[in-house]
């Protein structure tokens, strides 16, 4: 399946349940490579990737964490004005919709790197190509 | 065997009531004379054994609540000399003493051939393997599908409760055609199942009795979809009792009432009336041939409807359908009548194994609010808020629409919400009336 795994967490709203999430993680020894979240007044999704993802999710369920693992698409594009709405714009007219974006900070620093959570992965990696842009890849941001 | 006793399930209407209301004229005498605390309530309401010529005088007689059980306890209500009770059996009551009751051996006789009539009913007939897994010992549940399963022939496993990577094995080696124990312990049973690589066509069950517990119609469909059985509902009350008073039968549609053996009326709880006929009301039960232990119009608090169309499998007997409910469970919000289980329902329609869940009940400046909150799990999660918000708002319609109130719904963390023991463990009432 082309994509990097993702980690969703379920959290209530309550504070520190964020941070015991990314404690958990790090007494582990896994690093978070990129997060978001999305949240309501009540509850949020985390929304993460490791350089470890196997060994987060036992951990995560573990402890008692809902977590859901889907798949989604991690791109590099250039630095500069532009570049992220020719992809969205490549997107539309193709017909993938996109669920969220958020970006995540490289090691090369040139590029900027982003993961777009789109409906059909598949199409979306052939857009991506036709266009130019490469996709990362989960052994690029695994652990070595 | 298409029936196990087909004079008495397939009776006319005018013989049986004839059979019943000779039995209630013996059933009286037989109290007055040898149950003393019953008798004094006889006399209290100015009624004597003479004044019952049949059912319909029925409503001349008091009723026996479980409070006089508890003021009786432990054998004040029997209607013979211990040494010829047969069998003790005892459930805990979670309000204070337990709830002891005994049976003679010509009750224990009666009992195994009511059970036995409901195995039949449901498509189990002698030679065929059923595997007990209800808990053995006090309760009556183990013991007395035991003791029916036995009279009727069939290859009994009684594995009794708990240890259940051994009754997985069990089922595994000896391939059962039955099974009988709480719908919760086996869709336990058929998860462990499927953990283990089995498909529901390669489990030999093919009927489950399940009961002692309520359960929802979405958790018949769930059991019957992952053990490829057919599911049937039993009932019965210890006090009444045991499992077997009413059971279903292949049709399930409805629990067939033994109404020789057991006379039920259907009341207003608050007025203690008669409900008209086929309208929900508590269950009240008059035992018509029990020695030991008998019990005149016994107020159960479930609150059920009963039918009395003749069924398509070709009995006679009144039907009650599924509880909704108990009386003391039932919540009674801005002049609703709520029952926890309508919530577990509701829950089991969205998500295949029903999550946790616990109602608040508050008063706020004279407003009753209802709050279900629900831990989240990996059916009902998603990594898009929206698919959570509509979720949370697909709930929530689905729940006003069934009860008919508004009703909040957050979804919490699994393993957050309290855990309660005893009857009403999914409330939490912060009213203060
Ligand atoms: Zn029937």
């Amino acid at each position: 399946m082309a994509g990097i795994r993702q980690i969703s967490v379920f959290l209530s709203n309550q504070s520190g349940r964020l941070a015991e999430v990314t404690k958990l993680l790090a007494d582990n020894n896994i690093d978070i490579i990129a997060l978001s979240i999305a949240d309501t007044a009540q509850y949020g999704a985390l929304r993460i990737i490791t350089d470890d993802n196997d060994k987060a999710i036992d951990i995560l369920k573990n402890g008692n964490f809902v977590t859901k693992i889907n798949h989604v698409l991690g791109i590099e594009i250039p630095n500069e004005p532009g570049a992220l709405a020719k992809v969205l714009q490549a997107f539309d007219a193709n017909e993938i919709s996109v669920e969220y974006i958020y970006a995540f900070v490289g090691k090369s620093g040139i590029n900027a790197r982003v993961i777009i959570r789109v409906n059909d992965n598949e199409h979306a990696s052939e857009v991506l190509k036709s266009i130019g842009i490469g996709l990362i890849t989960e052994d690029d941001i695994l652990k070595k | 065997m298409k029936f196990y006793d087909e004079t008495h399930e397939c009776m006319d209407r005018p013989s049986l009531e004839k059979l019943q209301s000779e039995r209630l004229v013996k059933l009286v005498e037989y109290e007055y004379n040898n149950v003393p605390a019953y008798r004094q309530k006889m006399d209290d309401a100015g009624v004597k054994p003479g004044d019952i010529k049949g059912i319909e005088d029925i409503t001349k007689l008091p009723f026996t609540l479980k409070s006089d059980l508890r003021d009786n306890y432990p054998f004040g209500l029997f209607a013979v000399p211990i040494g010829q009770i047969n069998r003790i059996h005892a459930s805990s009551g979670t309000t204070g003493k337990q709830t002891v009751v005994g049976y003679t051996k010509e009750d224990l006789d009666i009992w195994a051939d009511c059970i036995s009539r409901g195995l039949v009913s449901c498509g189990i007939n002698s030679g065929d393997m059923v595997h007990i897994a209800y808990g053995y010992g006090l309760f009556t549940g183990g013991i007395g599908v035991h003791d029916g399963a036995t009279k009727l022939g069939c290859s009994v496993v009684p594995a009794s409760s708990g240890n259940t990577a051994r009754q997985v094995t069990l089922i595994e080696d000896f391939k059962p055609d039955a099974i009988c124990c709480t719908p919760s312990y086996a869709l336990f049973l058929a998860e462990e199942l499927r953990k283990k690589g089995h498909t529901p066509d390669d489990i030999s069950l093919k009927v489950g009795i399940f009961g002692a517990e309520p359960w929802s119609e979405a958790m018949r469909t769930e059991l019957e979809k992952s053990l490829g059985i057919k599911a049937c509902d039993i009932y019965g009350l210890s006090e009444i009792m045991g499992p077997g008073v009413a059971c279903e039968c292949a049709e399930r549609k409805g629990m067939h009432l033994q109404e020789d053996h057991f006379l039920v009326e259907v009341i207003n709880p608050e007025t203690g009336e008669h409900v008209k006929e086929g309208e929900s009301g508590e269950l009240v039960f008059t035992t018509l041939t029990k020695k030991g232990f008998p019990l005149v119009r016994y107020r159960t608090r479930d609150i059920s409807r009963v039918i009395y169309e003749k069924c398509s499998c070709g009995r006679t007997t009144a039907r009650i359908l599924k509880p909704s409910g108990r009386s003391d469970d039932m919540l009674i919000i801005r002049g609703v009548n709520v029952f926890p289980s309508q919530v577990e329902t509701v829950l089991m329609e969205f998500s295949e194994t029903s999550p946790y869940y616990m109602i608040y009940v508050d008063r706020q400046s004279n407003h009753d609010t209802m709050e279900v909150k629900v831990e989240m799990n990996e059916a009902f999660f998603s990594d898009k808020i929206s698919d959570i918000n509509s979720l949370e708002a697909r709930l929530k319609a689905r729940l006003n629409s069934l009860i008919g109130l508004s009703i909040g719904v957050t979804l919490v963390e699994p393993g957050t919400l309290p855990r309660f023991e005893g009857k009403s463990k999914h409330v939490v009432d912060n009213r203060k009336i």
